[in-house]
């Protein structure tokens, strides 16, 4: 048997992936039910998520306006003319017996996602297609009861499926192109990227083929990965389980199918025993008319777009000069990067606010489980404080240990005013430090002595005192400087 | 006074009658011939007299709505809040509507009185009114024969004087072809003219709701009335809509034309030739241009039809599954079962043989040969029939090849029955407005229709057209 790393180096993985992102609207794709997440079951429902006879779909515009959104940061083609189209199938989830999507005309073509793996590996994986859809209902079987309950709340939410060329090779990219979908649907404000809850979906297209070989195997399309971090765990497995399929001869054996990913053993098992052709019988939905996209509307909505991750990410660099490690951090959410932003607007020493940003604002989030919005500071006190150290008025020391808690426990007071209050302002004027060298000095002359015979480690006992007499509020490397001035005189 | 709404609403008004008297009248007339007929499958005598209190008030107030009196039925496939609607199936055993379709909405706006719902094919699909859970609907003026369908109930309840009008619906011509089988006036406006919000889908970039009168003045009124623009229906057209009982008068003379192929069809009875051409030689009489043009398309029109329609009722039908309302199998065992035998009991067998039909040709391995094609075809029919409206404003043709077939005739023969749709379905393919008008009857007194149709939204001068068609 071969190992994974050997496995690798004989085999390659090819994978495309699907992802399904529910969008953050109020109302539903084609009905003004709501959308909430949560409600008692069949609460969001009316006669057209119901499908009763004589209903018909009426488009919600806000789902192209954020599909749109989407197509937009990932580089696509946005298509003038939409058609939307029935796939048609039975499920009792599914209320009209048909889903009402796009099959011939997404709103968005081609376009890519720029990626970086964990590792530093870089790469571009190209986006086929993004297009519009409705959600299902969810079937409920509990235990105990034979019958199945369908909760049509989500029957009707819209979807978008982002759907990528077959340009994956890494596990480890796959976790890195989620990860960045992710991000780009919530920097957009269009789904809230929620993968345990399910409003964020991905199905993986899965196939291996020997290294140097051109065509593609057969694919197996997995499911039911409720994190990133499965995802890459699902594909690792399904990758192992084909290539020991190729190893032992029974790559004929290989069919196309789905599978289902067991987050609790890592392994994917097969959901239908035999092989089911689903032939959806795509059609044009003759309930909607074609939705067209004017360059107006387009431009609108390309004047509103939002400063997106990459776009931050190189600003922090390039003008703040942070390092590429800082610029991910701060860019990881946006309000984060929008908090970050305010910050720099109002100090130019951005790798102390990217410090703070990273250190202490950071670590009391984190800590609490808060989000940055419910930071009770001001991005203009922090500013205030970087500016005290800067003028050495403060230590980093004194700055972060004490003066920052004790503004979060006082968030209405300035830097200042709380610095002050708590006497922590440094005062290195020299008429503060220098009688008090001279005093110092006169204490230990024999110490003094010492010193200037060559016992040059007592410095450090001179500038101690000083510091003391002065309670904390000289700077201490100014100090360092005139004892030792003092000293050689 | 019960074959006009002019003459019914000056009656009202002037206090010579109410509407109680009239509610009553045509609960009388359904009393003494619906059990025979069958247009209605249920009727609403007491919410129906209620009503007639309420708008009777209306009108000794001054408060009454543009069709206050006007007692309609609705076919079987109207929603109309908390009243049954079945399509005429058992799949939709005992459903209720939860609301209102735009067009009842509007007549009930308008102070219509509904009286009931009327029989048809099931999911309007059908010739005759053969096809229906509820048992078949007869011809008042012959009840051996056939009133036409889908909308036969509809055409006789109005036939039968059991209401004024009706509102039906037309697909391929389920509304015009009942109406010449039982003597009456039969609109089908121009597609999206009026909302499908409240019609069961059928076949939905061909669905109609329709209208059956005794004369064009009724006709134009309802239209009037329950057309125009609707939130709930995004296909439904914003044209404006014209006043189109103010402008019923024929203005000129409108360049008619007759497709050659029509009144040389083999299918085409005798009686309803010489009914044809007899009226094409009286209008060239009067001073109308009337010219025959060729139409070679016709022959492809009735098989675009049946692959368009059937495509798209193959997917509208899927909703009824047993799973959320309707008739739901009691012999179900797992999912499949529920399905399947749901689907098998509900459903009637022409309504199976148009789902099956209609899943093959959408089916991947036929889905180019037979719908694709059929959609270009549908285009190129579409194209060459506003060609004519080019040289002529009008369009006149026989409605039906024949006249009401005895019961069971076309039954046995579904080919033979879809023939009967050959010289309808054109305006429905294109998409056009159509009308039929009584023109005259047969050696054995049966009514013969004669048809017109104009372009897209000219709707006016269609109405006027034929009103002048049955008055000269």
């Amino acid at each position: 048997m071969l190992t994974y790393e050997q496995a690798r180096q004989k085999y390659e993985l090819v994978v495309g992936l699907e992802v399904h992102a529910q969008m953050l609207t109020q109302s539903k794709a084609y009905s003004s039910d709501s959308t909430e997440y949560g409600s008692m079951p069949n609460t969001n429902i009316s006669v057209i998520t119901l499908a009763h006879p004589g209903t018909l779909p009426k488009f919600n515009k806000k789902v192209a306006e954020f599909a749109i959104k989407m197509g937009l940061a990932c580089h696509c083609n946005i298509s003038e003319y939409n058609v939307f189209d029935r796939k048609n199938y039975f499920y009792p989830d599914l209320p009209k017996g048909y889903q009402i999507t796009q099959d011939k005309t997404p709103i968005c073509r081609g376009g890519y996602v720029p990626v970086k793996t964990k590792n530093g590996v870089e790469s571009q994986v190209r986006l086929n297609r993004i297009h519009m859809e409705e959600d299902a209902g969810k079937s409920m079987h509990l235990a105990e009861e034979i019958e199945t309950l369908v909760d049509l709340n989500r029957a009707g939410v819209p979807l978008i499926e982002i759907v990528t060329e077959p340009d994956i090779r890494e596990p480890e990219e796959a976790y890195a192109y989620l990860t960045e979908i992710r991000k780009l649907v919530r920097y957009l404000e269009i789904c809230d990227g929620n993968m345990e809850e399910g409003s964020l979906r991905c199905d993986a297209n899965i196939s291996i083929r020997l290294h140097g070989e051109t065509k593609y195997g057969r694919k197996v399309e997995v499911k039911n990965m409720n994190s990133i971090r499965n995802v890459q765990r699902a594909i690792e497995h399904e990758f192992m389980r084909q290539v020991e399929l190729f190893e032992n001869g029974l790559g004929d054996t290989l069919v196309s199918e789905t599978r289902m990913f067991d987050a609790t053993n890592g392994q994917t098992y097969s959901l239908r025993s035999k092989e089911a052709l689903n032939d959806y019988r795509y059609f044009p939905e003759p309930d909607l008319q074609p939705f067209i996209i004017t360059q107006d509307y387009l431009n609108s909505i390309k004047t509103a777009m939002p400063p997106l991750p990459n776009f931050l990410k190189e600003k922090f660099m390039n003008t703040y000069g942070l390092p590429e490690y800082d610029a991910l951090v701060l860019t990881d959410t946006k309000e984060i990067a929008l908090w970050f932003e305010e910050l720099c607007s109002q100090t130019t020493n951005y790798k102390a606010a990217s410090n703070w940003m990273m250190g202490s604002v950071k670590s009391y989030l984190n800590e609490l489980n808060l989000p940055i919005a419910q930071f009770p500071l001001q991005p203009s006190q922090i500013a205030e404080i970087i500016g005290l150290i800067e003028q050495n008025k403060l230590s980093f020391s004194t700055a972060s240990q004490k003066l920052f808690p004790a503004l979060l426990d006082n968030p209405k007071t300035t830097a200042t005013e709380m610095a002050k209050k708590l006497d922590l302002l440094q005062d290195s004027s020299d008429d503060l430090i220098m009688p008090l060298i001279a005093a110092t000095l006169a204490k230990y002359p024999d110490k003094v002595q010492e010193y200037k015979n060559g016992k040059k480690g007592l410095l450090g006992l001179f500038v101690g005192e000083v510091m003391k007499g002065s309670k904390g509020k000289a700077d201490p490397k100014k100090v360092n400087e005139l004892v030792l001035a003092a000293l050689e005189k | 006074m019960f074959l006009s709404y002019t003459a019914t609403r000056q009656a009202l008004l002037s206090g010579k009658t109410t509407c109680k008297d009239l509610v009553a009248h045509y609960l009388q007339k359904i009393e003494a011939r619906n059990a025979e007929l069958n247009a209605f499958v249920e009727v609403y005598a007491q919410e129906a007299m209620q009503q007639a209190e309420v708008i009777d008030q209306k009108i000794k107030a001054g408060t009454a709505g543009k069709l206050a009196g006007m007692v309609v039925g609705l076919k079987d496939v109207l929603a109309h809040q908390n009243h049954g609607l079945q399509g005429a199936s058992k799949i939709l055993d005992k459903f209720k509507s939860q609301f209102n379709g735009t067009a009842v909405q509007r007549l009930l706006d308008a102070d219509a009185i509904v009286i009931g719902r009327q029989n048809c094919d099931e999911f309007a699909m059908g010739s005759t009114t053969e096809n229906s859970a509820m048992g078949i609907t007869r011809n008042a003026f012959d009840t051996s024969r056939v009133p036409g369908g889908s909308s036969g109930g509809s055409a006789v309840a109005v036939q039968a004087e059991m209401c004024l009008t009706s509102l039906g619906s037309d697909t391929g011509g389920s509304v015009r072809q009942p109406a010449a089988f039982c003597g009456l006036v039969g609109l089908k406006p121009t597609y999206s003219r009026i909302s499908r919000y409240g019609l069961i889908a059928y076949a939905s970039s061909f669905d109609c709701i329709g209208v059956f009168a005794h004369n064009v003045e009724d006709t134009a009124l309802v239209l009037e009335v329950i057309a125009g623009q609707d939130d709930f229906d995004s296909t439904v057209s914003r044209t404006p809509v014209p006043a189109y009982t103010q402008n019923l008068a024929l203005e000129g003379k409108p360049k008619i034309c007759y497709i050659k192929e029509t009144v040389e069809n083999e299918g085409l009875s005798e009686d309803v030739k010489q009914a044809t051409m007899k009226k094409i030689a009286q209008l060239k009489a009067q001073g109308f241009t009337v010219e025959s043009v060729d139409f070679p398309l016709l022959k492809y029109i009735l098989p675009t039809y049946y692959i368009l329609t059937t495509a798209e009722a193959s997917t509208n039908l899927s909703r009824y599954d047993g799973v959320k309302y309707g008739y739901r199998s009691p012999n179900v065992t797992d999912l499949n079962s529920l399905y399947k035998k749901t689907r098998s009991e509900g459903f009637g067998i022409e309504v199976k043989r148009r789902i099956v039909l209609g899943t093959f040709v959408l089916s991947a391995s036929y889905y180019d040969a037979y719908f694709t094609k059929a959609q270009r075809v549908r285009r190129l029919i579409k194209e060459k029939t506003q060609d004519l409206f080019k040289t002529y404003d009008l369009i006149l043709m026989p409605v039906a090849p024949t006249v009401a077939p005895k019961i069971g005739e076309l039954a046995a023969n579904p080919l033979q029955m879809y023939l009967a749709d050959i010289f309808s379905v054109q305006a429905n393919v294109a998409g056009i407005p159509a009308i039929a008008v009584p023109n005259g009857t047969d050696s054995q007194g049966l009514p013969i229709g004669i048809q017109v149709m104009a372009d897209f939204f000219q709707e006016e001068k269609m109405l006027a057209f034929a009103k002048y068609l049955m008055e000269k």
